[in-house]
């Protein structure tokens, strides 16, 4: 057993069960509560067996990119696209924690408030808390939890990347990197990093001059790069059916087989 | 590397027809400064929006902004959607042009505080870092 510390609610064993047990069923407030507790105590995460045998073959889908360039913009959009299928989704958006004060302000969900009505969608905003790699150290916990309360895609949206934030694809089924128009030119594509690990490279605002350019001198290095204007939909179908044409020939485990950890 | 620990987790947010969101922005920003873990939610909210996310996000409080006049129909409203989902443990607190009058009808209702033009950041700050739940 992991030390739990001498939190009250950790050593409640028959209270961590009904917790799970309330996941299970989909309970908001549970899901919310088991989360915070997952963030607020690493060691807890022996919490995660009482909810074994719940594998349900989500699909986890990683949404990174540069920052500003639309990552939550184009998961709202993708949130509609799978809502529309009367699919369950789960949204985890990871922003940056202060590395002086370690606040945060945690404002991705702006572009998602469309869906705050709808039952269907469960959206958690995480601080990353110090951790490094583009998530929160306890991201990964979390989609567990989601999966096991029956969420059947799980969008998971990191910090605004750098070039070498890459942990989401030890998390990730499939990783979608969202660049915009004008940041660099033919050898900022062929570098390594976050578009090398990408499956699949959206290249949104896609109606800013410059992203025809954009577009050339990626698909002249990467296989799969599409154009999207997140703003108004414009090549969303397409970036889901790209996602899905993935994932057919990459065949998908349940959360816990996608971790490194 | 942090040492991972219970952060305080604050909505902050506005509600209703009301754009005027400078003061709301330097209280989110105030507060992230502060060490808080700020869920900023944007314009134009609904209550029925705001009450959802606070749970999903499982905040300690919730801190809205109102400029329009309808503060005691918006505070009440997401007072009554609290109780309705059993979320009464998230404390609501909020600001703007509200009358003495209606202040202290709506911290009878049961806003906890409510700061008027003028309030020193400060004193935002410091009530707001004792909002933090138990447990």
């Amino acid at each position: 057993m992991s030390p739990l510390g001498s939190h009250p609610f950790l050593c409640d064993i028959r209270g961590l069960k009904i917790l799970a047990d309330q996941v299970r069923a989909g309970n908001v407030r549970a899901i919310s509560r088991l989360i915070s507790l997952l963030e607020n105590h690493p060691g807890g995460r022996e919490v995660l067996r009482l909810l074994n045998g719940t594998s349900r073959g989500t699909r986890v889908i990683g949404v990174t990119g540069y920052p500003g360039a639309g990552k939550s913009t184009v998961v709202n959009c993708l949130v509609a696209f799978y809502r529309r299928q009367r699919v369950k989704v789960g949204v985890l958006a990871i922003d940056i924690s202060s590395s002086v004060t370690g606040g945060a302000l945690l404002g991705d969900r702006i572009r998602m408030q469309e869906h705050a009505l709808d039952q269907g969608v469960y959206i958690r905003s995480m601080a990353t808390r110090g951790h490094h790699g583009g998530l929160a150290q306890a991201t990964g916990d979390a989609a567990f939890v989601l999966e096991a309360a029956g969420y059947e895609v799980i969008l998971i949206e990191t910090i605004g990347v750098g070039q070498n934030e890459v942990d989401i694809v030890d998390l990730a089924h499939i990783v979608v990197a969202v660049v915009a128009p004008g940041l660099g030119d033919e050898v900022q594509a062929m570098k390594a990093g976050l578009l090398e690990v990408a499956h699949i490279i959206v290249v949104n605002k896609g109606d800013l001059p410059g992203a025809d350019n954009t577009l050339r001198n990626l698909r002249e290095w990467y296989p799969n790069v599409l154009r999207t204007v997140a703003t108004t939909g414009e090549g969303i179908p397409e970036l889901a059916a790209a996602i899905t044409a993935y994932q057919q020939v990459r065949s998908v485990g349940h959360v816990g087989e996608a971790r490194s950890c | 590397m942090a040492v991972a620990s219970a952060h305080l987790r604050i909505l902050i947010g506005k509600v209703g027809l009301d754009g005027h969101d400078r003061g709301v922005k330097l209280i989110a920003r105030a507060l992230r400064d502060a060490g808080v873990e700020v869920i900023y939610t944007g314009l134009h909210q609904m209550p029925e929006q705001i009450v959802n996310t606070a749970i999903q996000e499982d905040v300690d409080a919730i801190g809205l902004s109102i400029l329009s006049g309808a503060h005691k129909t918006l505070f009440r409203r997401v007072l009554e959607l609290l109780r309705e989902q059993d979320a009464e443990d998230i404390a609501l607190f909020g600001g703007g042009i509200i009358p003495d009058e209606d202040v202290t009808t709506l911290t009878a209702d049961g806003v906890k505080a409510l700061f008027k033009p003028g309030a020193p950041m400060q004193e935002i700050v410091t009530f707001v870092k004792g909002l933090k739940r138990q447990g």
